[in-house]
């Protein structure tokens, strides 16, 4: 790793996951300048958090996939890649200036061409009670218990759909936390929906053998698993005590202390979004997509995405995005010929859909139920500025068509979190009442600065202090 | 809220003082971890309702872990390695006007 | 579309076109609010949330007339909304600060406001105040500041409410509001109004054009003038604040939510509301200027909007003679002339006096040299 200052470059890559460490390797194997920026401590992204830091043995570690996690670390290290630790990227302006906060400063970063390898955040599900302390993500407890070694104390419920909830479920099991239920929603109907791509997922048999693992884990352990429930609540006076759900046309009441909550992840938007590259909706996966070709090249063709924040594939898959963006973007800049990409791309090619073949079958089978992404009135959707599902119909009820009317007129997705947590909800709600498809409604505008930024740190941006001769208006 | 697991390698202790209150954590654990495990919950109230409010999701995304650190805006526990001395103040429904 | 009975037609769901939407149905129009789609270009959503006197109308006393009147007409405005709607737009009318950060500024802006009070026969309340008169109504007010201008009649208000209340006020007097609906073609049959949107047609004998920009093409179309354009403004919003700032100044105000507003650029870029940095930068910087104490604090939402812009800054409100019913409204202070949009204005559209002071605001001046700026 070579230390450059921040000015020009080649390439800068959003993100040091997976695809994000995979795309800054490869990168600067093809000659070009590159710089990674991650608003984490040290590379590695949400599967391999912090594999380097020094700190095996803190928290259990999983197998081959945390290996294949340090040899990417240490590849990218190994690189003349130039990492960017503890920086978050704010905004990215059309010229391709990546705006970067770090330890309270601004700089800037201009690109030739920028890789956008922002991973994935779980779903929002809101219910009733999910905003009561105590309630959290699954994934959250998975990063406690790897960055942390620590577990949920008290009883354990785990509630929703998807992998990521069996695989939370057994590795909290396995370190020792009291997990009394898995609660899913999955049931017989999205068994039967999910059968047509089963042929297709059985010739990744290595997966199937990654489930079955945790499910006998979570028999070891004697958690009880309810399937196809159609209603959640959480009650509790100032923090989660109770869990309420609905089991066929009865309700169930579960004593708990902590509820962790997860109904798959989807592609982090706030960049993509941030720079208006165009996006469709994903239906077999309920959620947005920056719209890309085959190698990850966005509707700016200075811009790709890599990765789960291009649709959710896994950390393999996210890998092989990765190399293919950073051959692409070699193209791209001029660096090899699109014979030499197409060579080099082919067997990565291969191997991503070799990685997707599973996807169809897990969307269709951990498809989060209607109920849950459409929630009821009184769940709270926008957890910044405590608005309700309610409202968000009653708005509609006003004429309101999309999302930038709701927040206009509600506040929905105007606090600090920018809506990475409720814009997809209130893309869902917004379709559903009016009967459309969520394409139509559309997302929410996402604006500068995408984490907040101190007014000192902006205003001594570079271009800030230097212009000031021209009009700065007042407004009327 | 969190305990901590009784096998892992312990590491070294780093001290911080979260409303004024003295909280141990270890090194290398990010502020909203050594917060969960000191039990400092909520972590805020919400500015609308004065519910109280802890982390959801732990990556820097939902912005409900929010705390002042070192007397410096809202700043995300999650994100947050702890450091020694580090001072913590727990939301109130807004800050003083700075 | 169905649209029997429909006894007007408001083009435009912004600030301008839900004020007399409202306003007309308060005098039992039937109105129908056709508008855009959740993405179009809106300064009803991206405004500063001004209601301010403050030195509108130097060089032209009707203007000037005309605010004073509309800031007047505020808090009984405010009240009825609140009644029918049950809410609160948070008007505050504090008076508000303008800032002079040398004294060259100072003289000359006491001299701008000498001159309109002047204008005015002496009906025009402000102050200036030196450094020490400053601190003392606004002690927050950092060292660099050489003093400022005062006016007891500024206010302020939560313009996106006041978007709100309009539409649910016009919604509870029996009108519609049809997003989605834009405009785009508009032909007179027998004295009334057929209009032609991308989902249908619907027809009615009065007809308002209060579209925003779009009022440059659809004027056209009815034997009126609008030529409007962009101006870009960019805003920066920070985190909630306790209470610090109990006045609103030309460019920070805090707001009922404890977030301080902070404005706003005035750039000639055409149809682009992005933010860019060099912008957010100076905004920022003069920010923590005029209150170094929001130096540390965070910003946690920014956007651009584009301003509805006559080349001389002032409005536009006329009746087609050629095609009678037909009217068109514009102007670049919507948020301050609502309460005379809704009421004086409404009453003139629905077969009243011509407000006073509005004779001039047609766009035939823009033909010759601009009587003054705004
Ligand atoms: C909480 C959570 C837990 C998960 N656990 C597992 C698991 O156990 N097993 C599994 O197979 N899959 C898991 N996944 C799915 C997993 O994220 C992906 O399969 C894989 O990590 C995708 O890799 P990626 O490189 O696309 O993105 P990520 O690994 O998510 O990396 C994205 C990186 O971008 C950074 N970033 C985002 N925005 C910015 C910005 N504005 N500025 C700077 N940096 C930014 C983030 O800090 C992050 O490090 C999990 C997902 C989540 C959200
Ligand atoms: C940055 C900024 C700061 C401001 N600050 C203040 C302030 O502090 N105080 C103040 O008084 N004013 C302020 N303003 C001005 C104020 O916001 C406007 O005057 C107000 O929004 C009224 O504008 P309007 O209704 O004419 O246009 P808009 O609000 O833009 O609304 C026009 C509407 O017409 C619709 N439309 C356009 N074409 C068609 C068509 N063909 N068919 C159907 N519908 C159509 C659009 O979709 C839109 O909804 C500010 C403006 C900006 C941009």
């Amino acid at each position: 790793m070579s230390e450059r200052t921040a000015g020009e470059t080649d390439v800068v890559v959003v993100g040091a996951g997976p695809a994000g460490m995979a795309a800054a390797t490869r990168a600067a194997s093809l000659g070009l300048r590159v710089r990674v920026v991650d608003e984490q401590q040290s590379p590695g992204g949400q599967v391999h958090r912090g594999v380097t830091r020094g700190d095996e043995g803190v928290g259990p570690r999983f197998g081959d996939e945390h290996l294949r996690g340090r040899e990417l670390v240490r590849a990218l290290h190994a690189s003349t890649a130039t990492v960017e630790p503890g920086a978050t990227v704010f905004d990215v302006d059309p010229e391709l200036g990546v705006a970067v906060l770090r330890d309270g400063i601004a700089h800037e970063i201009r690109a030739r061409h920028l890789i956008v390898a922002t991973g994935a955040i779980e779903r929002a599900v809101p219910f009733p009670g999910w905003t009561l302390p105590g309630v959290m993500n699954a994934g959250a407890a998975q990063v406690l218990l790897e960055t942390s070694a620590c577990v949920p104390s008290g009883r354990v419920v785990l509630a929703g759909c998807g992998p990521l909830l069996l695989l939370v479920a057994s590795q909290l099991a396995d370190a020792g936390a009291n997990v009394v239920a898995v609660v899913e929603t999955t049931g017989a109907i999205d068994h039967a929906r999910a059968l047509p791509g089963l042929p297709r997922a059985l010739a990744t048999p290595a997966t199937f053998a990654r489930g079955l693992a945790w499910l006998r884990a979570l028999r070891r352990h004697g958690v009880e698993r309810i399937g196809g429930i159609r209603s959640l609540a959480a009650e509790g006076a100032g923090r989660v005590e109770r869990v309420l759900v609905g089991v066929g046309d009865r309700a169930r009441e579960i004593a708990v202390d902590t509820l962790l909550v997860h109904a798959g992840v989807v592609p982090n938007p706030q960049l993509a979004r941030l720079m208006r590259l165009e996006h469709r909706w994903d239906e077999r996966a309920l959620a947005w997509r920056p719209r890309v070709d085959a190698f990850g090249r966005s509707s700016d063709p200075r811009v790709s995405v890599a990765g789960d924040g291009a649709g959710i594939g896994g950390a393999r898959a996210a890998e092989t995005d990765g190399a293919i963006a950073a051959i692409d973007a070699a193209h791209a800049l001029g660096a090899i010929d699109a014979r030499v990409r197409a060579r080099l791309c082919a067997p990565l090619l291969r191997e991503r859909r070799r990685h997707l073949a599973v996807r169809p079958w897990l969307d269709a089978l951990y498809r989060p139920p209607g109920w849950l992404v459409d929630p009821p009135d009184a769940a709270i959707v926008c957890r910044c500025e405590d608005v309700t599902a309610g409202e968000i119909r009653s708005v509609a009820r006003l004429g309101v068509r999309g999302p930038n009317q709701a927040k206009a007129y509600t506040r929905c997705g105007m606090g600090p979190c920018q809506g990475r947590v409720c814009g997809t909800v209130v893309t869902t709600i917004l379709a559903r009442a009016a009967g459309v498809a969520p394409a139509a409604v559309g997302y929410y505008r996402i604006r500068p600065p995408l984490v907040p930024v101190p007014l000192a740190a902006l205003a001594r941006m570079p271009g800030g202090g230097n212009r000031r001769d021209e009009r700065t208006g007042g407004a009327m | 809220m969190f305990r901590r697991l009784a096998g892992a390698k312990a590491r070294a202790e780093v001290v911080i003082d979260v409303d004024g209150e003295r909280v141990v954590a270890r090194e290398g654990d990010t502020l909203a971890a050594a917060m969960l495990v000191a039990g400092c919950v909520p972590f805020r109230a919400s500015e609308r309702s004065g519910a109280p409010r802890a982390p959801l999701c732990m990556i820097g995304a939902c912005f409900e872990c929010r705390v002042e650190v070192d007397g410096a805006g809202s700043r995300r526990a999650c994100q947050v390695v702890v450091v020694p001395g580090m001072r913590v103040r727990r939301s109130r429904a807004a800050r003083p006007g700075a | 579309m169905g649209g029997k009975g429909t006894d007007a037609i408001v083009v435009g769901g912004g600030l301008l076109g839900a004020a007399i939407a409202w306003g007309l149905a308060r005098h039992g129009r039937s109105v129908r609010l056709l508008d855009e789609g959740d993405d179009a270009l809106r300064a009803a959503r991206g405004n500063f949330g001004l209601v301010w006197v403050q030195g509108k109308g130097a060089g032209c006393p009707p203007y000037a007339r005309w605010t004073l009147r509309s800031a007047a007409a505020w808090p009984a405005f405010a009240r009825t909304l609140a009644e029918e709607t049950g809410i609160d737009v948070e008007l505050r009318q504090p008076g508000g600060l303008k800032f002079a950060l040398d004294e060259r500024e100072w003289r000359e802006r006491a001299a701008t406001l000498e001159a309109l009070r002047f204008a005015l026969d002496g009906d025009y309340p402000f102050e200036m105040l030196d450094a020490a008169a400053m601190r003392t109504r606004c002690p927050p007010v950092g060292p660099a500041v050489a003093g400022a201008s005062y006016c007891p009649l500024d206010g302020h208000v939560n313009p996106l409410r006041l978007l709100r209340a309009l539409v649910t006020g016009l919604i509870g007097r029996g009108g519609t509001v049809e997003p989605e609906s834009r405009v785009t073609s508009i032909a007179v049959r027998g004295g009334v109004f057929e209009v032609g949107t991308v989902r249908g047609r619907c027809a009615a004998p009065v007809l308002v054009l209060a579209a925003g920009l779009g009022n440059r093409e659809l004027a056209r179309r009815v034997g009126l003038r609008a030529p409007v354009g962009p101006n870009r403004g960019q805003i920066l919003v920070t985190e909630r604040l306790a209470p610090f700032l109990d006045l609103p100044t030309e460019f920070v105000r805090q707001t009922g939510e404890g977030n301080v507003q902070i404005g706003d650029s005035m750039e000639d870029v055409g149809y682009d509301d992005r933010t860019t940095r060099d912008q957010m930068a100076r905004i920022a910087e003069r920010a923590v200027r005029v209150f170094p104490r929001l130096a540390g604090v965070d910003v946690v939402r920014a956007w651009g909007a584009l301003r509805v812009m006559t080349p001389d800054g002032l409005p536009i409100y006329e009746a087609s003679s050629e095609r009678p019913g037909a009217f068109v409204a514009t102007c670049h202070s919507g948020v301050t002339l609502a309460a005379a949009h809704a009421g004086e204005l409404a009453d003139w559209i629905a077969g009243g006096e011509r407000p006073a002071d509005t004779g001039a605001f047609v766009a035939a001046r823009l033909r010759a040299p601009a009587p003054g700026g705004a």
